[in-house]
């Protein structure tokens, strides 16, 4: 027995903590669904299995993928995108313009992006595709590049058009496919590009985000994306890890129902706008370095407005418009008019942990000029829900507007009409104009300008705070980045250290 | 004698898949919220769910037809052993479960042979010492671990053992070394109780007088403890045991669930989050048999070593 411990504690520690040598492990809150683009493509595509006809870099400005260039008809109604020669599948086929046409018809006859597009046919034409619309649709490019769009070899797909392997053209290729947990991936020696440096990888999804940052601490995982607020801080001070933040096309914001007798006239919605001390909530709160003071962050330079009057803290000022606009305090504090108290229940879901905490503070921030607001934490669905139905007050939520690298789809989808996560009972017809046209490719920055000052004078949405994406990074390896798209993580550009 | 008691299990069996079918399917009709908006987020996760692709899922699944009509369709698959196909990842139900039981298993196998080298040895030891420095340290070191949750529990040992010593990995799956912590997590905590239930019962065995007896014969302790002491409190530790499963289940769904382990809480908790009913089915069922099954094999363990019941 006294022999026995000091042998077995010395085994122990003869195991190095960086025991996975040659494996490079990424650790993401991401699980993987199943083999399909539709549901875990973000996944496939981080981990460079699988591409798209379509790249974005980190501005966001569209690059080559598997298509080396494309072209618009005069009339915008017919697209031609040409096609890399010389790239191979993953099991030995060659890419050719009919698996390119098969893979974005199953993706097209899924609920995402693309069937959302007005498109009437995709073909094979040659050894190129074309795609042709019903009516001029300038973003069509970008919406390729989604990973919902990733092509897969013909043989990846079942009877139904679900795919049931993950037989991509990347730099990587699938080894082994844990769902819905874990994948392993070694490089894809006939890749058309430049060849992945490190040899195999892996990828676990972890759903605490206190796992994730013990992860990158122990020096178990090399690249560990999304940190919670905490954690951040910690690992910034200790020297194991590098942290990476950057700003991205992602909002915290409230989806307010126009449609509410209380909420109806904007000026209530600015009332709600005034109420919130964004500074106050990003630092304490979410340990961002400020808050929001318009729908786009500085980082997505065609939507933010430089010279657009921020939104503002001014409880004393919210008060003084409810009153205007009739309300008026009951004994309890809480305004009432005509009978009616200003009761609200704001909706919101856990998937992000920062959310429950900042609807937490928000509800305080409305008490504070009186309006009386109940927490309703609940499945992300219950949003689009009540949205439908016709139900939903108030919603707390952080919306990606980086589905593509140019937020027109997405700003197209949730505000030129009622959007699930955008506007509700709001539609504003000059705004609508002036989107459509940018979707159809007229106009520029002075419409997009003008476009946004609406929104912000209007606000069917008050943004709060414009999310900030972290990762840890181990010193180990050098190359990594966050893509502000979350499309990339540099993983085939990523080398050991000191290599 | 032995086929009545297995008739006896096999008909328990039926009866407890029966009752967990529809019991889970009433539960997940009674959960709040739309199915098809609620399976939409659990497919393509929350930046995409919207009313489409929830009018996509209810056309695709047929949610629109009454419910009674979908349970009598999953009966009728179970009849011939098949659990139907998730609603979220579109595959087999079964293959789902296998990979993720088959982790929980992994899991729960080595916590409990973990917690049977921790809790019962120290407990016998504490136990033929009743009173003595051991056994008041042993009960304050049992009721401080039982008094800490497992998710607490699981962070310490990541802290102390990974970051600390960097001895093991801290979380993760796929290799043998992975299953260390989160196995000692519930191993420490099943190990604080059943070092008191050995100690009780083998305080008790001590102090009866057939102990003394074999004692005064001039048995040595080694001797005293193999004839006369393991065999009576067996007994009740392979009941114990058995009662400790439930535990196990218990805590088995939060130690996956931070030491991103695979296993068949973890599955069940999404499942229910993403109202994918086959599987929600699928895994009870599984969960209902085999709470049957190590009944049953308890019953049998505890009637062959029971020293007083040969012949019962």
């Amino acid at each position: 027995m006294r022999l026995i411990l000091p042998l077995a504690l010395a085994a122990l520690t003869a195991a190095p903590a960086l025991a996975t040598e040659g494996v490079l492990d990424v650790v993401a809150p991401f699980e993987i669904k199943g083999a399909d683009p539709s549901t875990s493509g973000n996944v496939f595509i981080k981990m460079e299995l699988a591409e798209t006809l379509v790249n974005a870099d980190a501005d966001g400005r569209l690059v080559p993928g598997l298509a080396t260039d494309w072209q618009v008809s005069r009339d915008g109604l017919s697209w031609l995108f040409r096609l890399r020669q010389g790239v191979l599948f993953h099991d030995g086929t060659p890419l050719t313009a009919e698996a390119v046409a098969g893979a974005l018809t199953h993706a097209r006859a899924k609920p995402g992006l693309l069937d959302t597009a007005p498109i009437t046919a995709i073909a094979a034409e040659g050894a190129d595709l074309r795609i042709t619309l019903s009516e001029p649709f300038a973003p069509l490019p970008a919406f390729l590049s989604e990973y919902r769009a990733l092509i897969y070899a013909p043989a990846a797909y079942d009877a139904a058009g679900t795919a049931t392997q993950v037989i991509g053209t990347g730099p990587y290729r699938l080894t082994a496919l844990q769902e819905p947990l874990r994948l392993e991936a070694a490089r894809f020696d006939d890749y058309w590009g430049e060849a992945a440096r490190i040899d195999r990888v892996t990828y676990q999804a972890v759903g605490r985000a206190e796992t994730r940052a013990l992860l990158a601490e122990s020096g178990d995982a090399d690249y560990v994306f999304n940190l919670d607020p905490a954690s951040v801080r910690r690992l910034s001070d200790g020297k194991a890890v590098e942290v990476l933040s950057v700003p991205v096309p992602r909002s915290l914001l409230i989806k307010v129902n126009a449609g509410h007798p209380a909420l109806s006239d904007p000026r209530a919605r600015r009332a709600l706008s005034l109420a919130i001390d964004r500074q106050g909530l990003a630092q304490a709160i979410l340990r961002y370095p400020s808050g929001a003071d318009q729908l786009f962050p500085p980082s997505v330079p065609d939507w933010h407005v430089a010279g657009l009057e921020p939104l503002a803290h001014d409880p004393q000022a919210a008060r003084a418009i409810l009153a205007d606009l009739g309300w008026t305090p009951g004994p309890d504090g809480i305004l009432t008019r005509d009978g009616e108290r200003f009761s609200l229940v704001l909706t919101t879901y856990p998937d992000r942990p920062e959310l429950p905490l900042s609807a937490a503070v928000i509800q305080q921030m409305m008490a504070g000029i009186g309006v009386e607001v109940a927490i309703n934490s609940t499945n992300s669905s219950e949003i689009p829900a009540g949205h439908m139905d016709g139900s939903l007050d108030l919603a707390l939520l952080a919306r990606n507007f980086a589905l593509v690298p140019d937020p027109i789809g997405t700003i197209l989808t949730d505000y030129a009409q009622d959007g699930d996560w955008g506007a509700m009972g709001w539609g504003n017809d000059a705004f609508a104009a002036l989107i459509r046209d940018l979707a159809a490719g007229q106009g520029g920055q002075p419409q997009r300008d003008a476009a946004m000052a609406i929104l912000q004078a209007e606000l069917p949405v008050i943004p709060v705070a414009w999310y900030q994406q972290t990762a840890a990074v181990s010193q180990g390896v050098t190359g990594a980045v966050i893509d502000p798209f979350e499309r990339t993580i540099g993983l085939s550009r990523m080398e050991w250290a000191g290599q | 004698m032995i086929w009545r008691a297995l008739g006896y299990r096999l008909a328990q069996a039926l009866v407890v898949a029966l009752l967990v079918g529809v019991l889970s399917f009433l539960m997940m009709q009674a959960l709040p919220g739309d199915m098809a908006f609620r399976i939409a987020a659990g497919r393509y996760g929350y930046d995409m769910v919207d009313a489409a692709a929830a009018a996509a899922v209810r056309a695709e699944l047929g949610l629109d037809r009454p419910a009674w009509q979908g349970f009598l369709i999953w009966l009728g698959d179970l009849a011939r052993l098949d659990l139907g196909v998730s609603v979220i990842s579109g595959r087999p139900v079964w293959a789902e479960i296998r990979h993720q039981l088959g982790a929980s298993l992994h899991l729960a196998g080595v916590a409990v042979i973990l917690s049977a080298l921790i809790g019962p040895p120290l407990g016998i030891w504490a136990g033929l010492r009743a009173g003595g420095w051991l056994d008041r340290g042993l009960l304050v070191v049992s009721a401080a671990l039982r008094a800490v949750p497992q998710f607490l529990m699981g962070l310490i040992l990541i802290v102390l053992v990974s970051i600390q010593l960097g001895w093991l990995p801290a979380a993760g799956h796929g290799q043998a070394r992975h299953v260390a912590l989160p196995a000692l997590t519930l191993a420490l905590g099943m190990a604080a109780v059943s070092a008191r239930v050995a100690r009780d019962a083998m305080a008790e065995v001590a102090a009866r007088p057939f102990y003394a007896f074999g004692r005064w014969k001039g048995l040595t302790e080694g001797q005293m403890l193999r004839r006369h002491g393991l065999r009576n409190i067996g007994v009740a530790m392979v009941t114990f045991l058995s009662l400790q499963f439930v535990m196990l289940v218990e805590g088995v769904v939060v130690v996956e669930s931070i030491f991103g382990w695979p296993g068949i809480g973890h599955a069940l908790v999404h499942a229910i989050f993403g109202r994918d009913v086959p599987m929600v089915q699928g895994t009870a069922l599984l969960l209902g048999l085999g709470f049957v099954v190590l009944n049953a094999l308890t019953d049998l363990l505890a009637r062959l070593i029971d020293p007083r019941g040969i012949s019962a």
